[in-house]
């Protein structure tokens, strides 16, 4: 089992690497935070600049690279299929071989430039590690969503990558605007609760404002940042923000496994 | 040996496998005929577990089919079209298949020589002709020396020659006692490989029995005319 599942990762790390398309989406985080460095001079702001292109750019870049391998991969995964492996294995290898490698590629990115930057300013490890394990959790999040899409739409792709930019744009875009919309009509009501209970099914949402808190800077919010202080601010709140986060992880890598168990090739 | 019990499969309303029962010994060559979409392959890929079946019960060698996976160990299979993840080397994707079942190949090197594969060993799939595709398929399929063995269409892309070397190794693995799975359009290849025929059409057997046989019934000369007559009949 275990041996059938390395070999499956170590084929898809192999493949990556030879598209070489993975070295280059590392290479634009390299690139974004020396450049950040150099102009911003290291510390908070290098964090939060990274931060923000990564909460866009991750999840997309995952999703369309998710149900993209589904597409690529048929041929190869009805070959696996022919031969004595266990279709939870054979999920597992191809989720995890190409999650991982995208998560070392940011990372790896994210992170080098610090090599020739002087290290991390004071207080800022802590902010570089919750920017670096916000993107590898997107990563997966939405690698695991980009899956699940691939599977339930394997004959129809315009349908699959439709929905899947409109997922992204969704959670990325037009969330937001609803919350606010909602906001606006509703504003005379005490709404902050509710707020919060929304904002925490949002994955984007949430790995934003964990960085919003994070960074200290809730209070550019005004009221609502002061709100959000008091709840994701405590250590409930954010053992509350990473549990939903989990759940993101959990939900659609799970039923994507359920999908490809039950699926005719 | 394989024995299916009252297998059913449909995909949405097309029923493709309508409660099908078989029962194939061990060591007998078998041919699979009947119309496009009679439920050819569809059979072949419910026996793999690549289609998961509606109702019915499959026995591999004793095994009962319940979601396991090793018995797949038992049977090489050769797909109708021979497609490959594109921009593996060959020899790449023969070693991969290797170490994934952790299985020592028993006629690699003969297979490759026999289907003149060396110099496409250190080629990409992709610039892979169909035909030599298709050989690698062949090799896939018998180099861990299955006992059981399921070939689709095997020789719609191969030229005269490879087709001829194929149906050869074909009678090589048959006088091994291999039991085999020959699907194909071409009634004349089939009464070369193959004792045994079944004719499948609209997902059930209406056929299955010695070619000899059915010629005689049918007062034909030729598989082909006595399928070709089997298709005429009418609904009963």
């Amino acid at each position: 089992m275990m041996r059938v599942y390395w070999q499956i990762l170590r084929n898809e790390f192999q493949t990556l690497l030879r598209a070489k398309w993975v070295l280059g989406y590392g290479l634009i985080f390299l690139l974004l935070t020396d450049t950040l460095f150099r102009f911003a001079g290291g510390g908070t702001e290098v964090w939060v600049s990274v931060s923000n292109i990564m909460l866009l750019l991750i999840p997309i870049i995952s999703l369309i690279y998710g149900i993209l391998y589904i597409y690529q991969s048929r041929d190869y995964l009805e070959l696996l299929l022919t031969q004595p492996v266990n279709r939870s294995t054979l999920f597992w290898g191809l989720y995890t071989g190409i999650s991982a490698p995208l998560t070392v590629a940011f990372i790896v990115g994210s992170a080098l430039p610090l090599g020739w930057h002087g290290g991390l300013a004071d207080g800022s490890a802590s902010q570089l590690f919750l920017v670096l394990a916000l993107g590898s959790l997107l990563t997966f999040i939405f690698v695991g969503i980009g899956f699940l899409m691939g599977l339930w739409f394997y004959d129809d792709k315009i349908k699959g990558f439709g929905f899947s930019i409109v997922i992204w744009l969704f959670m990325a875009v037009i969330y937001d605007g609803l919350i606010m919309v909602i906001i606006f009509i509703f504003g005379d009501y005490p709404l902050e609760t509710g707020i919060i209970a929304v904002t925490m099914l949002n994955p984007m949402d949430l790995a934003r404002i964990l960085i919003l808190m994070e960074f200290d800077i809730s209070a550019l919010m005004g009221y609502t940042g002061a709100v959000f202080n008091q709840f994701f601010g405590t250590s409930l709140g954010t053992i509350a923000s990473f549990g939903m986060l989990s759940l993101w992880l959990v939900i659609p890598a799970w039923t994507g496994l359920r999908v490809f168990k039950k699926k005719d090739f | 040996m394989i024995r299916i019990n009252n297998l059913k499969k449909a995909f949405g309303p097309h029923q493709v496998l309508n409660g099908m029962d078989l029962t194939i010994p061990a060591g007998q060559a078998t041919g699979v005929v009947g119309p496009n979409g009679a439920g050819k392959t569809t059979l072949i890929k419910t026996i793999l577990g690549l289609v998961k079946s509606d109702s019915g019960d499959i026995y591999i060698n004793d095994t009962h089919l319940n979601g396991n996976y090793d018995y797949r160990r038992q049977i090489g299979y050769m797909p109708q079209q021979a497609r490959y993840p594109e921009q593996m080397i060959v020899s790449e994707l023969l070693n991969f298949i290797e170490d994934l079942r952790g299985d020592e190949p028993v006629y690699k090197q003969d297979l490759i020589k026999e289907f003149n594969l060396e110099p496409e060993l250190h080629k990409q799939l992709r610039v892979l002709s169909g035909g030599n595709k298709q050989k690698v398929g062949a090799t896939l399929a018998m180099m861990f020396n299955p006992s059981i063995l399921f070939f689709d269409e095997p020789t719609a892309g191969l030229d005269p020659r490879s087709s001829f070397i194929f149906k050869d190794r074909i009678q090589k693995e048959k006088e091994a006692g291999k039991t085999m799975l020959i699907t194909s359009h071409i009634m004349s290849e089939l009464e070369q490989l193959v004792e045994h025929v079944i004719f499948i059409l609209e997902g059930e057997i209406k056929y299955y029995g010695r070619i000899d046989e059915l010629l005689k019934v049918n007062r034909q000369e030729r598989l082909e005319g006595a399928i070709a007559k089997l298709m005429e009949e009418p609904a009963p």
